[in-house]
C-alpha cells in the first residue's frame, strides 16, 4: 500500500547551552571533585575496614555476627593458637540500648518541639531553642563523665523502682540486685544525648506546617491541640520519624558516653536492669589498648559491621525526611 | 505615631494574653500543687524527688484542666492538659542541661588557677592536687588538631556545598544523602579508618596529624550541610545578575555568592569546630596522648583536652577526678564561646 | 444593639468622619430579613489595631446588621484585612499584635477574658484569600472538619454535609465523589468547599477576606451567587479589592483609607449611595478611580 506521506519539515532542535569557558570548566571540575569527596571517603572507609578485617570475616564466617564469644589464646611466642570472635552480644546490646533510648527520647522531644512551636510564651522561645541547640553541641565525653558520676546513682534508683513494681516482666528482671552500669542507664544517657537532635528536627518540621491551614483550623473554632492534631501532626509525622531514626543512628554509634557507664560482657543480655551489656563501639575502645595485631583485625571487622549498621539506619532516616520534604513543598 | 495623633490616649491592649489575675491564679495553683504533692509524698508510699515530681504533675494537671473544663468545656480542658504535658516534656529536656552545667561549674571551678593554662602534666602524678600541673599542653594539642583538621575539612565541606547549590549536578541527590550518611559515621569508625588506612600501613606511629584527619572526616558533613543551608539563602537574582553582567560562573560564585554568604560560611566552620573540639574516641585511637608540650603535629604523641580529661577521669583518684572536671569546664567554655560566636554571625542577615 | 434597623450609630463618629449615618440607616434595603435565624449581627466599637509599634488601624466603629452583606473596600494597606481579622480574633496570632476597643456579639464583648475564644470563632466563621482545604481529608471530611475540630456532635452528618454543600453551590459537582481528596478540586471549587466547611458549624457571621482574589471570573461569579444565597440566613462581611464585586453583592459598603498614619474607616453607607453619591471627597475619588 503506497501512501503519499505528507512530510513536515521539522526544524532540527537547537540545543541552547552556554559553552563553558575554560575557567568555568576548571571551576566545575574542582567543585564536582569536592562534591564527590564524601562518596570517596565513605568508599575508602568501607574498603580499608574490609581489607583489614577480611581475614576475620573469612575465618569466622557468619558466626562473626551470630556468636557471642570473644576469645583469643596465644602460645609463648605470641602465635595465635585459637580464636573465636562473635559480635552477637555486642550488636544486640547496641541495638537494644539505642532503641530504648529512642523510645524514651521521642515523646520528650516531640513534646518539647510542640511546646516551643505552639505553646511557649514568646520571650521564652529564643533562649530555650538556643540552650537546646547548645546541648546538641556538647561533646560526648561531657555526657559520659556526667552520666558516670551524676546520672548513674539516680538511674540505678529508678531501675530499682522499675524492678520492684514491674520485676515480674522478664525484661525488668534482675536477680543480681545490682543496678549500676546497666543497659538501662546507658539508654538514659543516650536518650539525653539524642533529645536535642530529635527536638530540633521536629521543630523544623512543625515550623513548615502550612500557615493557611493552621489559620483555617483556628477559624473553625479549634483549640491549639485540635489544630495540632488536624494540621501539624499529619503534616510532620514522617519528618519526626526520620528524626527519630537519625537519633537511633547517633545512639548506635556513640562510644565514650557508653564506655564510661556500661559494664561490657560478652553474653547476650535482654534484662536491661542488670549491670551487664554489650556495645560495639565501646567494646572496640575497650579492647583496643591491649589487642594484638590479629585481634585488632577483629576490631576493624567489628567497626565495619557498625559502620554498615549506621549507614542502613541513616538511609531509612534520609528516605523518610526526604519524602516529607517532597510532600511539604 | 506622630505627636499630634488624636489617638494618644488609647493604649494597645492584648486581651488574649493572661491577665495579672489569671497569672496569680495559675501561680496559686502551682504553689497549692507543690503543697499537695508534699502531702501526698508524706502520707503514701511515694518518696523522693521522683515521687514529689510525679505527684506534683498529676495534681497540677488535675486542678488546671478541671478548672478549664468547668469554665470552657472539654475541648479547652484537653488543650490545657496537652499544654502542661508538653511543658513537662520541655522541663525534662532542660533538666539534664541544667544539671550538666551546674555540675561542671561547681566541680570544675576549684581547679582553676593561672598555671593551669601554662603548665603541663609531665612532672605530675594523678595523686597530685588539682592546682598543680596544668593543661597547657592539651590546649596546644587541641589547637593543632583542630587547625589541621580545618585545612582538610573546610575546602572539602564548602566545595560540597557549592556543588549542591551552584552546580546542582546529577549527583546532587546521592551526594546530599552521602553527606547525611557521613554525619552519622560513628566517631570510633573514623578513628579505625585512619588506623587501618594510614597508621598501620604507613606511619606506624601516633601523631596529631592522624588525629586531625579523623576529625576532618567528622567535621566535613557539619561544614557542608550548614554551608549548603547558607548558600541556599542567597537569592537567585544575585547569581543571575552576576551572569547577566557577563561574568563567568566561576567569577560570579567567587566574587558575588561566596562574599554574600561570608558570615554564614564562617558560622558553618565554627559549628564544625564545636563539633570536633571535644571529640574523644578517634583521638584515643590515633593521636596518642602525651602529657608534655609537643608542637610538632607530624610526630610524637600529642595531648589534647579530651585526652587530658579522659586520662584524669580514668586515673580515678579524687584529685585527678577534680582535674577531669576542671578540664571539662575549660572544654565546655570553649564550646560555649564557639557556639556563641556562631550564633552571633548566624543571626546576621545574609548578604549584609 | 440593633437589629435590621441601624438605629444607634452615634458612636460611629470618628475624628475624621463627622458622618450622619443615622440617615443612611433608614434607606431602603434590598431584601426582607428574617432576623430570628441569625442572631443580632455584629458590632465593632472603636477598634484599633497595632503590629508592634505600628498603629495599623484606628478607631473603627461599624455595625453589621443581621442578615446584611457589608463590603469593606479601600486601597492596599488601609487596614481592612486587619480589621476583619479583629472581628473573630484571628488578629492575635501575629506575635506582636495588639488591639483596643470592643467587638460585640450577642451583647457581649468577644475580647472579654471570660469568653472562650474557640466558641467565638465557631459563631464568626472566616473564609480566607487562598482556598485552604485540609489536604489529608476527603471532601466530605473537609466539610465536617469543623465539627471534629471543635468536638461538636451532630445527629445526621449526611444531611448536614448535603445542606452545606448545597448552600455553597458545590453539591452537584461533588456529590458523586465525596470521598475524593479536597486537593483534587479546582481553585474555585476548593474555595466553595472552604465556604461549605465554614457553614457546617452554623456560624451567625461569616467573614470573607478577599475570597475571590485568587480565582478566575467564572468561579468568582459562582461565589458571588453563593454569597447572595447565604445572606438571607447570616451576616456577611467581605473584604474586596474589586469595586464591581462590592457593588454586586453588598447591601452596605465601608470605605477604609490610610493617609500614611493608621488606617481609618472614612465612610459607611448603603452600597448604592456610596457608589452614586459618596459623602466624603476621598471616597468619591476612590470609587471613581481617581486614586488607589
Amino acid at each position: 500500500m503506497s501512501t503519499t506521506e505528507t512530510t513536515y519539515l521539522i526544524p532540527e532542535k537547537r540545543v541552547v547551552t552556554t559553552k563553558p569557558r575554560f575557567s568555568d570548566k576548571v571551576f566545575r571540575g574542582v567543585v564536582t571533585g569536592g562534591g564527590l569527596s564524601s562518596l570517596v571517603i565513605l568508599g575508602l572507609i568501607f574498603g580499608f575496614l574490609l581489607y583489614q578485617g577480611f581475614d576475620i570475616f573469612k575465618s569466622q564466617g557468619i558466626g562473626f555476627i551470630t556468636n557471642s564469644d570473644w576469645d583469643i589464646t596465644y602460645d609463648e611466642s605470641g602465635y595465635v593458637l585459637s580464636n573465636q570472635f562473635g559480635l552477637a552480644s555486642m550488636l544486640i546490646g547496641t541495638i537494644l540500648c539505642a532503641f530504648i533510648a529512642v523510645l524514651i527520647a521521642v515523646p520528650i522531644s516531640v513534646a518539647s518541639a510542640l511546646y516551643l512551636s505552639f505553646y511557649a510564651p514568646e520571650w521564652l522561645k529564643k533562649p530555650m531553642v538556643a540552650i537546646i541547640d547548645l546541648m546538641a553541641a556538647f561533646p560526648s565525653l561531657l555526657f559520659g563523665i556526667w552520666a558516670y558520676f551524676i546520672l548513674m546513682p539516680s538511674g540505678a534508683y529508678w531501675a530499682k523502682l522499675l524492678n520492684n513494681y514491674l520485676g515480674f516482666l522478664p525484661f525488668f528482671k534482675n536477680e543480681l540486685r545490682i543496678f549500676s552500669n546497666s543497659p538501662f542507664v546507658v539508654s538514659l544517657i543516650l536518650a539525653i544525648m539524642i533529645i536535642p537532635i530529635i527536638t530540633s528536627i521536629s521543630r523544623e518540621v512543625f515550623a513548615q506546617a502550612p500557615l493557611d491551614r493552621i489559620q483555617a483550623a483556628y477559624a473553625l473554632g479549634a483549640t491549639r491541640w485540635a489544630m495540632i492534631r488536624a494540621v501539624v501532626i499529619p503534616h510532620g509525622r514522617n519528618g519526626v520519624i526520620g528524626g527519630a531514626m537519625l537519633g537511633l543512628g547517633r545512639a548506635m554509634g556513640e562510644t565514650v558516653a557508653v564506655y564510661t557507664v556500661l559494664n561490657i560482657v560478652f553474653t547476650i543480655n535482654w534484662q536491661i536492669l542488670v549491670g551487664a551489656g554489650g556495645n560495639v563501639a565501646s567494646m572496640i575502645l575497650l579492647k583496643f589498648g591491649e589487642a594484638s595485631a590479629y585481634e585488632t583485625k577483629a576490631l576493624m571487622a567489628a567497626g565495619l559491621v557498625l559502620f554498615v549498621l549506621t549507614l542502613i539506619v541513616n538511609f531509612f532516616s534520609d528516605l523518610l525526611v526526604r519524602s516529607f520534604g517532597a510532600k511539604g513543598k | 505615631m506622630t505627636t499630634t495623633s488624636p489617638f494618644q490616649d488609647i493604649k494597645p491592649q492584648r486581651p488574649w494574653q493572661a491577665s495579672t489575675k489569671d497569672r496569680l491564679i495559675t501561680f496559686a495553683i502551682f504553689l497549692l500543687s507543690i503543697l499537695a504533692s508534699v502531702v501526698v509524698v508524706s502520707f503514701t508510699g511515694l518518696s523522693g524527688k521522683l515521687g514529689l515530681f510525679v505527684s506534683f504533675v498529676f495534681v497540677f494537671i488535675f486542678v488546671t484542666s478541671g478548672r478549664s473544663y468547668l469554665q470552657f468545656g472539654s475541648a479547652v480542658a484537653k488543650d490545657s492538659l496537652v499544654n502542661i504535658l508538653v511543658a513537662v516534656g520541655t522541663f525534662l529536656t532542660i533538666i539534664p542541661i541544667a544539671s550538666i552545667l551546674f555540675e561542671v561549674f561547681s566541680k570544675g571551678y576549684k581547679g582553676l588557677y593561672p598555671g593551669l593554662f601554662f603548665q603541663d602534666m609531665s612532672l605530675n602524678s594523678p595523686n597530685d592536687p588539682a592546682n598543680v600541673g596544668g593543661l597547657g599542653h592539651a590546649i596546644v594539642g587541641t589547637f593543632l588538631l583542630v587547625s589541621i583538621a580545618l585545612i582538610f575539612s573546610v575546602p572539602i565541606g564548602i566545595l560540597t556545598a557549592l556543588y549542591l547549590t551552584e552546580i546542582k549536578g546529577k549527583f546532587s541527590r546521592p551526594i546530599r544523602f552521602l553527606v547525611q550518611a557521613m554525619s552519622g559515621v560513628p566517631s570510633i569508625v573514623a578513628g579505625l579508618f585512619i588506623l587501618s588506612a594510614i597508621l598501620y600501613p604507613i606511619t606506624k606511629n601516633n601523631s596529631s596529624l592522624l588525629g586531625s584527619l579523623a576529625l576532618a572526616i567528622l567535621m566535613i558533613p557539619t561544614v557542608a550541610r550548614t554551608s549548603e543551608e547558607v548558600l541556599n539563602l542567597i537569592p537567585n537574582d544575585l547569581r543571575e545578575a552576576g551572569v547577566a553582567l557577563g561574568g563567568t560562573q566561576w567569577r560570579t560564585v567567587a566574587m558575588i555568592v561566596v562574599p554574600a554568604a561570608k558570615s554564614g560560611l564562617l558560622t558553618a566552620v565554627i559549628l564544625g569546630i564545636a563539633r570536633i573540639a571535644g571529640e574523644t574516641a578517634p583521638i584515643l585511637l590515633v593521636a596518642g596522648g602525651g602529657d608534655r608540650y609537643n608542637f610538632n603535629p607530624f610526630s610524637g604523641p600529642m595531648g589534647s583536652l579530651p585526652h587530658f580529661i579522659w586520662n584524669s577521669f580514668r586515673a580515678g583518684t579524687p584529685e585527678s577526678t577534680a582535674r577531669a572536671w576542671t578540664g571539662l569546664l575549660v572544654l565546655l567554655v570553649i564550646v560555649f564561646v564557639l557556639f556563641a560566636i556562631a550564633r552571633f554571625f548566624g543571626n546576621r542577615k545574609v548578604g549584609k | 444593639m440593633t437589629t435590621e434597623n441601624n438605629g444607634d450609630q452615634d458612636n460611629m463618629e470618628t475624628t475624621t468622619t463627622p458622618s450622619s449615618l443615622s440617615s443612611v440607616a433608614s434607606s431602603s434595603k434590598r431584601k426582607v430579613i428574617n432576623t430570628k435565624a441569625m442572631g443580632t449581627g455584629l458590632e465593632a466599637r472603636g477598634v484599633h489595631a497595632w503590629f508592634g509599634n505600628h498603629h495599623a488601624l484606628a478607631d473603627v466603629s461599624l455595625d453589621f446588621a443581621a442578615g446584611t452583606v457589608t463590603a469593606l473596600i479601600g486601597p492596599s494597606g488601609c487596614g481592612k484585612s486587619t480589621f476583619i481579622r479583629t472581628l473573630n480574633r484571628m488578629h492575635e496570632f501575629i506575635p506582636t499584635a495588639a488591639m483596643a476597643g470592643q467587638v460585640i456579639l450577642d451583647g457581649k464583648d468577644i475580647y472579654d477574658p471570660s469568653i472562650d475564644v474557640t466558641k467565638i470563632r465557631l459563631q464568626i466563621g472566616m473564609v480566607f484569600q487562598k482556598p485552604n482545604p485540609f489536604p489529608s481529608m476527603t471532601i466530605g471530611e473537609n466539610v465536617l472538619s469543623g465539627l471534629k475540630l471543635a468536638q461538636l456532635k451532630t445527629e445526621n452528618k449526611d444531611d448536614l454535609l448535603e445542606e452545606c454543600l448545597v448552600k455553597a453551590g458545590l453539591w452537584n459537582e461533588v456529590k458523586d465523589r465525596l470521598n475524593a481528596h479536597g486537593g483534587s478540586l479546582s481553585g474555585g471549587q476548593q474555595q466553595r468547599l472552604c465556604i461549605a466547611r465554614s457553614l457546617a458549624v452554623r456560624p451567625q457571621v461569616l467573614l470573607m477576606d478577599e475570597p475571590c482574589s485568587a480565582l478566575d471570573p467564572g468561579s468568582t461569579l459562582r461565589i458571588e451567587e453563593t454569597i447572595e444565597e447565604l445572606s438571607s440566613s447570616m451576616t456577611i462581611v467581605i473584604v474586596t479589592h474589586n469595586m464591581q464585586q462590592a457593588a454586586r453583592v453588598s447591601d452596605y459598603t465601608a470605605f477604609f483609607l490610610s493617609d500614611g498614619g493608621p488606617g481609618q474607616m472614612i465612610e459607611m453607607a448603603p452600597t448604592n449611595e456610596i457608589f452614586a453619591r459618596p459623602r466624603d471627597k476621598r471616597t468619591e475619588n476612590y470609587v471613581t478611580g481617581r486614586f488607589g
